[in-house]
């Protein structure tokens, strides 16, 4: 579903992604991991033209979208959350996840002001589907409350609540259980493995290797912005140069 | 108590016109961060498409109104659009600094389509002063005052009830998450320059009765105006249009109480002190 070939990144002349080249098979939940400072957050920023890519493709449902500004590749049905939230904070809650979907309301966005009926209905359509996207994640009675002033793992549940409300195809999730406890990365994890179940596709960038060993169909690891390796958990653990990147080398000479 | 009035209503009608230029000041500013100089000029240029409206086309007031209205917000798209856009530049010092440039080639376009001479607006109904508790108003104060209520109302409206105004209080509030949910940065700052346009030129057009109308009315205006955002906290909306009132209220009492020569002095160094206690403003955050 996505395609990634090539794709490389320099910030003023220092590298941070090489060469990386790998693909989101669709329906599946593809786990993005490596070290602190090998790139994912990076590349995730390429893809959703956050950052332009130095070179490379990267083409989504046989279109290429590495040149599109940010707006258009989510409107071609990518969406995403952030590491460090990017929740609007002087929104509500419920207003939040509405801007999830004026892409949906799309072109109709000036015509919207005009209050046509059908427009009206649309509108109420768009705050029910909000409100039940609010329910999912346990928001709802927080929906009127400015979401700048939730707590931390709320916030982190707005964000993946907004991503999530427009069914996009492809959800990029950018480290969604960093900083949360035990119970709360368990109903995250709950939460990830049913959009899989309902056919969601995802690339999920993550520290906690419990949670990717356990959802994960494919990984692909990134150490120092290569990728150096793709595979199933299971082949991806045994995996030697996967092992050196966390754990280092193991030289004879040590 | 006559006297007094008579200063809280002229306080109150220039605090309406001030109110109504900050707050194009800030709606730009809240979807594109950047101080956006033309808005002094699309005061004068409402005051013009209105002479001409009503002199050139024969129209009556409230068509001419309408059109003064949507011809600087047309005009203030056009500005954003090839004046600003091809700049394809993030950098707020570049954006301001063209706003600086566009202001100056939009002041001498109107100098060259309207003249340098002084003109005179006749206000929207005739001037026969109401007398109220003793104190004798205008009709266009009452006008200036009702029509910023109605403005600010509409703004509320569309900023509170509509999804293009959901998408421009997102990107104020985050503009990175906002491109990537999906909401067009360009389609945002065009609105945000149309809504500053259209603020502009009701400022201009109700005002320039009042005053006389040349092609820079709108500099010393704008500066007012401009100093209102920053009183009331630059950005945000209720303190433009506190801060707009107070600093109409401030003139007027002092030029009434002390003398109408310190009032400009009297009206900033308050404003000094305020941003001395408050260097955010009275509401800003």
């Amino acid at each position: 579903m996505l395609q990634l070939k090539h794709v490389s990144k320099n910030f003023g002349g220092l590298p941070a992604l090489s060469e990386v080249t790998f693909g989101v098979p669709k329906g599946q939940l593809t786990a993005l991991i490596g070290p602190n400072g090998a790139g994912k957050s990076t590349l995730i920023n390429c893809i959703t033209g956050v950052l332009q890519p130095s070179s490379g493709n990267i083409r989504f449902q046989e279109r290429e979208i590495a040149a599109l500004p940010a707006h258009q590749i989510s409107r071609q049905g990518i969406s995403r959350t952030f590491q460090n939230l990017k929740v609007f904070s002087r929104l509500t809650v419920l207003e939040n996840i509405l801007t999830g979907l004026t892409c949906e309301g799309g072109d109709s966005m000036i015509m919207a002001m005009l209050r046509l009926p059908h427009l009206r209905h649309r509108e109420r359509q768009l705050k029910l589907r909000a409100m039940e996207a609010l329910d999912r994640f346990g928001l709802t009675d927080k929906a009127n409350w400015p979401a700048g002033i939730l707590a931390y793992g709320d916030k982190k549940r707005v964000e993946l609540a907004r991503a999530t409300v427009s069914r996009p195809q492809l959800i990029l999730l950018d480290e969604p259980v960093a900083g949360l406890n035990a119970e709360e990365t368990a109903t995250v994890g709950e939460q990830l493995r049913l959009l899989r179940s309902s056919g969601h596709t995802m690339l999920l960038v993550e520290h906690d290797m419990a949670l990717v060993m356990d959802i994960a169909d494919q990984v692909v690891v990134l150490d120092s912005g290569k990728c150096i390796a793709t595979g199933t958990p299971g082949e991806v653990r045994q995996n030697p140069l996967v092992l050196e990147a966390y754990l280092g080398r193991m030289d004879a000479t040590a | 108590m006559t006297d007094f009035l008579q200063y809280l209503f002229s306080g109150l009608t220039s605090g309406a016109i001030y109110a109504l230029i900050a707050l194009g000041f800030c709606v730009v500013n809240n979807t594109m961060g950047i101080v956006n100089f033309v808005q002094v000029d699309f005061v004068s240029l409402g005051g013009m498409i209105m002479f001409s409206a009503l002199f050139a086309m024969g129209l009556p007031m409230l068509p001419g109104l309408l059109l003064a209205i949507s011809g600087v917000a047309i005009v203030a798209m056009v500005v954003e659009r090839f004046g600003l856009r091809p700049a394809r530049s993030d950098n707020h010092l570049v954006l301001i600094f063209l706003t600086v440039g566009l202001s100056i080639i939009l002041r001498g376009l109107i100098k060259l389509i309207w003249g340098k001479n002084r003109m005179a607006l006749p206000p929207l109904t005739p001037d026969v002063p109401i007398k109220i508790f003793g104190a004798s108003i205008l009709p266009q104060a009452l006008w200036i005052i009702f029509l910023t209520i109605v403005a600010i109302t509409l703004l509320t409206w569309f900023f509170y009830r509509t999804p293009l105004g959901l998408s421009m209080r997102a990107v104020a509030s985050n503009p990175t998450a906002a491109a990537v949910v999906g909401i067009p940065a360009g389609r945002i700052r065009l609105t945000s320059y149309a809504i500053a346009g259209a603020l502009g030129g009701l400022a201009g057009v109700l005002v320039t009765p009042i005053t006389t109308l040349n092609y820079d009315v709108g500099v010393l205006l704008g500066l007012k105006g401009f100093a209102a955002a920053i009183l009331g906290g630059f950005g945000s909306f209720p303190g433009a249009i506190l801060g707009g009132v107070g600093l109409g209220l401030l003139e007027s009492l002092s030029a009434g109480y002390l003398s109408s020569a310190y009032k400009d002095v009297v009206a900033f160094v308050v404003l000094l002190l305020v941003l001395f206690v408050r260097p955010k403003g009275l509401l800003g955050k």
